[in-house]
């Protein structure tokens, strides 16, 4: 019942805009191609899962978890900063964040 | 001597470390004589912290003279997979976005061996952020399989298993998410283990899928990989996933080594059609000798195993997607593009990120992405996240008739460099037996059985335990390979080419 679902070169980009990928556009075709392999062999999960089955998401039953709020040692900020690729006045330095307009 | 201290056991080293016989500081060199000698045709490591390495063994050393007790593995040296951070030693992933960080902190595991005086000869190569079955997407290159250059050493974790195949280390940290400790473990003719979902700290470990990740041991025996496992499992309250019952007693179980009455449950899903008739050749083997010593042999059907492939790779893509967002030019690593006309922040990502991710990381997180978004979500997340549900029923179902469950690791032995790189698909059936372990969070094992008759080379078998049972897997393994020890008079890595 599953059908491969068919993925444009149009449906790439817009993936790899959301997943902030700045892909060539030569290669939007290829993966087009691979990624309508992939799902259409990967859409067999909806054969099996009935409605009843409930959705696990994790190995474990998760509970959060807390702490004492307590001050304790961490990172100088030479240290957080040390593999940044840009560093101005104890901070991380980043291109510009506003559009032009 | 060289040859002599490369091929003892971690075990073996330790109690002549400890006993004076020879220093750590010999044993360290003797390793890094090996690296230098024969890893420029494995490639297993991507860095090698001689210094450091020197370092740390001259301390155990130290601690000797000055009467002080050691830890069990002291002295004993260690490959570190590059996903685990180690301050201020490079830590790539085996990407490019990461080339040149170096992390500020310790990784809690790396934290622990370090505490437990265990010499941390470098970082070992890998499948970009662990994905993949052949260490093939990592940035730096392929590692090679010991057994044949020419052949994958299994992935992601390739560069740790063929450190430990090729005697460059006695020891090896890898991390499995859907079997990339056992994969490499069964086709380098090693012992790897992937412990009990949250049974070892994921602090420092970077992130791929977080619900499946854990790190594990990589050995040539399974006395060695219990000594490690014991060093780095255990809570931490730096990880909220970090399960707080107490470890169990892997090293005594080891050291048992006794089947009899017990109850194995080999998976009818996992095995016959698509595996090579070499491979069930030696599992059956090993069946029959595992029966010999006592086990009850019972059948076992999981029959939603079909479908934990699919669901593996919906779940992985989707949490891989979210966690690698952090890669973004800002805070480590590189950045690419910022010069070329006056871009914006996210331009500049865009730039970093297509510059700085391999081809299967970018399928990988289009793919999640595209299951996540809207629309699509209920019909490829949701439905995944079921049908994990059901594997996990399935397993219940089989550990009330079975104490452990086996199959074969790997569907096939391994293949040539580049056979599988164009076809995504089948790189990712290498996976198909391990992955329902990582989706349940159950730990599990992979040992050598033997060399498949066609190809010669090593076949891997698993063993699969209830959560929080993982010694079972250590008292199974231990059994089985002494007998099968005993069946070829030496072990299997003797019959390895010489490199």
């Amino acid at each position: 019942m599953s059908e491969t679902p068919s993925i444009s070169r149009e449906d790439v980009a817009h993936l790899a805009k959301l997943a902030r990928i700045d892909l060539p556009p030569e290669s939007l075709d290829h993966y087009a191609e691979q990624l309508a392999v992939i799902l259409g062999a990967v859409a067999q999960v909806s054969e099996v899962a009935a409605d009843d089955v409930p959705a696990t998401s994790h190995p474990l039953p998760l509970v959060n978890v807390f702490r004492e709020d307590v001050v304790r040692g961490s990172l100088t900020a030479e240290e957080a900063l040390s593999g940044a690729p840009s560093v101005e006045s104890d901070r991380f330095r980043v291109p510009r964040i506003l559009d032009e307009e | 001597m060289t040859s002599e201290l490369i091929s003892l056991t971690a075990a073996e080293t330790a109690s002549k470390v400890a006993s004076g016989e020879v220093s750590a500081v010999e044993v360290a060199n003797a390793h890094l004589d090996r690296i230098g000698a024969v890893d420029e045709r494995v490639h297993a490591f991507l860095y090698v912290d001689r210094e450091g390495a020197i370092a740390a063994a001259d301390a155990v050393d130290k601690a000797r003279a000055a009467g002080e007790q050691l830890s069990p593995l002291a002295g004993v040296p260690l490959a570190l997979k590059d996903v685990m951070t180690q301050k201020g030693i490079p830590t790539t992933c085996g990407s490019k976005i990461l080339e040149g960080w170096r992390p500020p902190y310790d990784a809690t595991v790396t934290a622990r061996l370090k505490a437990a005086g265990v010499v941390i000869l470098g970082k070992t190569n890998m499948d970009e952020f662990a994905m993949g079955s052949s260490t093939e997407h990592s940035a730096y290159g392929p590692t090679h399989n010991p057994w044949d250059l020419d052949r994958i050493p299994g992935g992601s974790g390739g560069g740790s298993a063929a450190a430990v195949a090729a005697f460059e280390a006695p020891l090896a940290i890898g991390t499995d998410t859907g079997g990339s400790i056992r994969q490499p473990a069964a086709v380098t003719g090693t012992v790897g283990v992937k412990p009990t979902y949250g049974a070892v700290s994921r602090y420092g470990l970077v992130a791929l899928a977080s619900s499946l990740d854990q790190a594990g041991p990589c050995s040539r025996t399974v006395l060695d990989a219990a000594l490690l496992h014991s060093v780095i499992a255990g809570h931490d309250p730096m990880d909220s996933t970090s399960v707080t019952d107490p470890v169990p007693d892997v090293v005594g179980a080891a050291l048992r080594a006794d089947v009899k009455g017990l109850k194995i449950g080999i998976v009818r899903e996992l095995g016959g059609e698509g595996y090579q008739a070499g491979v069930r050749q030696r599992f059956d083997e090993a069946v029959t000798i595992l029966e010999g010593l006592g086990a009850e042999i019972v059948e076992v059907s999981c029959p939603h195993f079909p479908y934990a492939l699919a669901a593996y790779y919906l779940i992985l893509p989707s949490e891989c997607s979210s966690n690698l967002a952090k890669f973004d030019g800002v805070r480590f690593g590189i950045r690419v593009g910022e010069g070329d006309g006056d871009p914006s922040i996210e331009q500049v990502m865009g730039r970093t990120r297509a510059a700085g991710f391999g081809d299967e990381t970018i399928r990988r997180i289009m793919l999640g992405t595209y299951a996540l978004s809207a629309g699509y979500y209920d019909a490829y997340y949701g439905q995944a996240q079921k049908v994990r549900t059901l594997i996990q029923r399935d397993f219940a179902a089989a550990f009330a008739q079975a104490d452990v469950l086996i199959s074969p690791t790997a569907p096939t032995t391994a293949f040539k460099l580049g056979e599988k790189l164009d076809d995504p698909l089948a790189m990712y059936l290498n996976d198909v037996a391990t992955i329902p372990a990582n989706l349940a969070g159950i730990p599990g094992m992979s040992l050598p059985v033997g060399l498949a008759p066609e190809d010669g080379l090593p076949v891997g078998l698993q063993i699969m335990a209830p959560a929080l049972a993982d010694d079972r897997l250590y008292n199974v393994g231990a059994a089985l390979e002494a007998a099968l020890l005993q069946t070829w008079g030496h072990p299997i890595l003797q019959e390895a080419p010489s490199l």
